[in-house]
This record gives C-alpha cells, structure tokens and sequence, in this order.
C-alpha cells in the first residue's frame, strides 16, 4: 500500500499547480463576472497537453493515467471552477466514451484532434423529461439507410457551442427501454444540429452549458458508438468516469476555499488578534481541512481505481457524493469566515461558494449517488 | 548544434530565513526549485532547438534529490541529463562548482554552453563566467536574447548592460549566461512529463571527471563565510501619491524633521 504520488504524478501536480496560479487564477473573476468562456485558457492548456491526459499516445493523448487527470482538474478547480468544468466534461464526457467504446476508425478520427485541444468535446444526455430518470429519452435516432435521423433537444450541455464533437444519446427502439438507446458522436456543424439558449447560472458563469436541438440531423451510421442499444450502458459508464471529475472539480474547489480562509484569517485582525487565533476558527478550519482530506483520499482511490482497470463505480459515487457536499459546506463556511468581506465579490469565497453547489447536482445528483452506493451495499 | 544547458536546485524563497544562532540557512518546509535564471537559460536553448535543430543536455551539480530538476528540464524539453554527484563535491564555493561542471564538459562535445547569470541562493554570478576560463572558450553574460544567423553559423546575441543593451556576435564554441527577464519559461508538458521520467539520468561522481581532487568540494574552495545573518526587518513606510512638486516638498520637510539637512 503506498499513498504517494509516483514520480510522473507529482511532477504533474507541480506544473499544474503552477499553471493554475500563473494563467487561470488571474482571470477567474472576470471571466465569472462577464460569463466568458475562456477561450484563451483552453489554448494554453492545449499546448501543454491537458485535453487528453489519460489517452495513450497511439491516439495522440498524454499517454498519462486518471490520476493525473484528476490532479489536473482539481488543481484548476482550486482557482476556477468553471476551468475545471471544461477540462473534465471535455475528457470523461467525450474523450472517455471514445476511447473506451469507439471502433478504430473512430478512434483514430477523433481522439487525436479532441486531446490536441483542436476540437472540444462534449456530451448529451439529459432532456427536458430526462434528468436523474435517464432512461426517459425523448430524443430519437430513426435509421435511414445508411444514417440515422436524430430529433429532438438535449439541456443543460457543458462545452455546448465550443465543442467540435458532442457524444449524443437517442432513442433507437422506445419499446425497448433502457436497451432501446444509442449512442452517437456529432460533429458540429452536421446540418439539422444546433445550439439553443445559454443558461444563466449561479456558478460556473462562465462555461458555457446551452441545449442542443436536433432537427432532422442525418448522422452517418459509422458515427455509431458501440452498439445499437448499447447507449444506456455508455451513458452509466461514462458517467462513473465523469464523477471522479466532478469530484476532483469539487474537491479543488473546498481546497481553494481553504487556501483563502487561511489567508484572509491571518490577515485580518479583530480584538487586538489575527481571527486565525481563535479556537473557532482552528477548530473549525481543522473539521474542513480533514473533510477535504477524505475526499481527496476518495478521489485519488476512485482515479487509482479506474487505472487498474478494476470496478470503480461506487468509489466514483462516493467520491462525488463527500466531496461535492465537502465543498458546500467548505465553501460557505468560507464565506462566512470572510464576514461581510466574503459576500462581496472583491473576495473569491463567494464565486466559490456559487461553484460548488453545481458539484452536488450535475453528472448525478447527490440523491442519484447515493442510489449507486446503496445498490452496491445492498444487492 | 549541441547545447549544454547548466542548472542548479535552489530553495524556493527569497526570504529564506537563516538561524541566528547557527548562521545557516532554516531548508526545512522551503521546497527546491530549479534557480530562474537557469530556467530561463534552458528556454533559450529549447526555443532554439525549436528553430533550427539543437540536441539540449541539461547538467547540474548538487545532492541525488536535485534529480527533480532534472527531470523538470526534461519534462519541458530537454533530451538528456546528468547529475554530478558525490561526497567529495559537498561544500563547494563557485570556483570549486566550476572546476567540477569544466571538468564533466571536458567529457562531452558541445557547440553552446548556456548558464543562468546567478543563483537566487548565492547571487555571485560567477559559476558560468568561471566554467568558460576553465575551458577557455568565449562568453557573453547576461544575455536576454540570442539568435542564430543562419547564413554564416554565427550568433546574434542582446547583452544587458547598466546602461543598455550591446548586441554582438559570436561563434562557437561560446557560454552564455542568461537573464530570466529573457523570456518566460515554458511549462512542462503531460507527455514530456511521462517520458521524462522513464529516461534515465547519467550520475557522474569525481572520479569519472578527471579533476584534482584537490579542486573540488571544501578542499577546493578558498571562499570561507565569516558570517551570515537576516536582514532587520523594517516597516512598510508611507507611501504618498502626489505630484513631484507636492512630493518633492514632502521628502524636503521629512529630512529636515530628521536634521538630516
């Protein structure tokens, strides 16, 4: 049992660390207070490689491992949610599925432009109709000799309208259920494809999340991911890898948090002391830190998981469920630690605060988590 | 072209603090870093090898764990490394660290010898000056830009001075000591990181360098600290913003308060 960091790993962590503090962090508020995608950011990170950490070089990734990978977006998530959001939507939403349950031909299509950051990806699943109740797709995928017409709207779509390539689900055969759906890789600009209405949000201001319309869009049957039938099954798979994501993303987040109360306690004097010499607020700050400790031992564990190939389901779920309720509870407790000062947006405790409650709802609710844990503990 | 790019593992800090009693520095909880200005070295020569071809070998002298800015280096770019390292380089002074980097150069081939200007720890500026007299090379210090002049081979190098800039040419072979107002660094890259750390570094010790030992290590350095010390803490000071008619007269009334005029 050994709880480092391997060589590679934590040479990783150094430069991320760094990058994060030199080229995110500046431009974290303005991009939150214009709700600006920050195409800038996604150049640099491209360069350096980070849209495709976890992908073997054969397809034109990192040749890194999850670990890393959740390094990357935690370590965003610390000094911008709305970054982190990009990369982890980016590589387990889209990146992910491709890999894993792509044919050759679409492997070698895509993956290569998706982790040189030339193309964004993307991910569509939810439906008005179809939120926690997956299986209640609405969008249809009807064959039409060598394509399928898809119609129909999906919501709520991270990277929507920056992406170049969208992993999409429909419904194939409704009386067929959950095995009634499909999944699909869409190109931008496929005639019939296009994006809706952004979201205003309360976080992540500046991701872009928009729905998806669909109107007679013709995709080629070799745009076909995995089996007809076999969507539902990617979507639940791509979705265990998304929530070690989300988990870094919330746990990067909680540590921001931490990193700016014990600053600002340090710095700010009341009754003669520094607040940081309080026993409230050690006592306090030790509870959190120790919360955002766990969860990053939960997220590691999960990411250390998945590279060895063994089942991870569950401690995705776990991962998710402490440490996007870690960050909550982290990130208001901030807030209140900064006073009046942290409710103002001179301070970033509450664009912080704003970030993390997305934690507890996208790529599965808390209450879905929770669902997957008990089914494990219980079957 | 083959670029050999010398680096060195400082303490990350400035305000490094140093034990009143002992007069050595406090190393505890202060992370190494590789020294900026060497950083900056390493990107001129990776920007050059970007440009027109260049094989970089990084090189440093300093305890194992200085390994990791090796690996740094190679992570952003450098094709190989080596680690002079031994007991019996403990305690040099700059005279000794250039006796023993000239000595491990001797054994290699190289057309550019690039070195950071100074260390963020010692700030003496003179390993780089001291390992191109040992070699008996040419050496343009504190450069902030170089090009290559591909017509005739030479190099078109900006040199800072107190005054200026000079620009000059040279050929090689030739050392350099570069300024990390240069340029900025580049990141380490994922794949340059997982490559780098399944490359092997080349460890050198005194006895694959063929130098008197006499020259190396404490024996080999006549520099000896008489003392150490922090600075005294001062306050921050007032700061006015004013216009210069307006500060001019402020500073005035400050000395004559203090009877210095």
């Amino acid at each position: 049992m050994n709880f480092n960091l391997d060589k590679k790993q934590s040479l990783f962590k150094q430069m991320i660390t760094e990058f994060a503090d030199k080229e995110i962090k500046p431009i974290a508020a303005e991009i939150d207070e214009n709700e600006r995608f920050p195409t800038e950011s996604v150049e640099k990170m491209a360069k350096l490689g980070i849209f495709g950490i976890p992908v073997p070089t054969q397809y034109g990734g990192a040749g890194g491992d999850n670990v890393m990978y959740s390094i990357a977006v935690e370590e965003l998530s610390r000094v911008c949610g709305t970054t982190g959001v990009i990369v982890s939507a980016h590589t387990s939403l889209c990146v992910a599925p491709i890999l894993e349950h792509g044919n050759e031909e679409q492997k070698n299509k895509y993956l290569p432009k998706l982790c040189s950051g030339e193309w964004l990806g993307a991910f569509g699943l939810t439906e008005p109709n179809a939120g926690t109740d997956a299986s209640a797709q609405q969008t249809t995928a009807v064959p039409d000799g060598d394509n399928y017409i898809l119609n129909g709207s999906k919501i709520f779509i991270t990277n929507a309208g920056y992406a170049h390539v969208y992993v999409i689900l429909a419904m194939t055969d409704k009386s067929q259920g959950v095995r009634g759906i499909t999944a699909f890789i869409v190109e931008e600009g496929t005639p019939g494809f296009s994006v809706g209405k952004k979201e205003l949000k309360l976080g992540i201001r500046a991701s872009a999340t928009c729905e998806l319309i669909f109107e007679n869009c013709v995709i080629p049957k070799e745009n076909l991911l995995g089996k007809v039938g076999g969507g539902f099954s990617i979507a639940m798979k791509t979705l265990d890898g998304g929530r070690i994501g989300i988990a870094a993303q919330a746990l990067g987040i909680a540590q921001g948090a931490i990193d700016e109360t014990i600053k600002y306690t340090k710095e700010r004097k009341q009754f003669g002391k520094s607040i940081s010499f309080f026993q409230n607020t050690q006592f306090q700050m030790a509870d959190l830190y120790t919360k955002v400790e766990a969860s990053r031992l939960l997220v590691r564990s999960a990411a250390f998981k998945k590279d060895s190939g063994v089942s991870y389901s569950c401690d995705a779920a776990m991962a998710k469920l402490y440490a996007s309720e870690t960050a909550m509870e982290v990130t208001t407790k901030a807030v209140q630690f900064h006073g009046g000062y942290g409710y103002t947006r001179e301070y970033p405790v509450e664009r912080m605060m704003r970030d993390a409650k997305i934690t507890e709802i996208y790529e599965g609710t808390s209450e879905v988590q929770r669902m997957v844990i008990a089914a494990k503990m219980f079957k | 072209m083959k670029i050999v790019v010398c680096i060195k593992q400082v303490p990350d800090t400035t305000e490094i603090k140093i034990n009143p009693k002992t007069g050595t520095l406090i190393r505890e909880g202060v992370p190494s870093i590789m020294n900026p200005d060497d950083k900056s070295g390493l990107e001129v020569a990776l920007s050059l090898k970007d440009k027109y071809g260049a094989s970089v070998t990084v090189i440093t002298m300093g305890p194992p764990q200085a390994e990791a800015i090796l690996l740094e280096a190679m992570a952003m770019g450098a094709d190989d490394a080596i680690l002079l390292t031994d007991r019996k380089f403990a305690g040099a002074d700059t005279l000794a660290t250039s006796n023993a980097l000239a000595g491990a150069l001797r054994k290699m081939e190289w057309d550019l010898i690039i070195a950071g200007r100074q260390a963020i720890d010692g700030d003496t500026a003179q390993v780089g000056p001291q390992i191109a007299e040992h070699l008996d090379i040419p050496q343009i210090s504190y450069v902030v830009d170089i090009e290559k002049d591909i017509h005739d081979n030479t190099f078109v190098i900006k040199k800072q001075t107190e005054e200026g800039y000079q620009i000059l040419e040279a050929n090689t072979p030739l050392l350099i000591t570069v300024l990390s107002s240069a340029n900025k660094p580049r990141y380490m890259s994922v794949n340059g990181i997982v490559t780098a750390v399944d490359k092997k570094i080349c460890v050198l010790g005194a006895a694959n360098i063929e130098v008197d030992e006499e020259k190396l290590g404490l024996k080999g350095s006549p520099t000896k600290v008489h003392k150490a010390f922090s600075k005294g803490v001062k306050s921050a000071g007032e700061v006015f913003e004013v216009e210069p008619d307006e500060a001019v007269g402020i500073i005035i009334s400050r000395l004559k308060e203090k009877y210095i005029i």
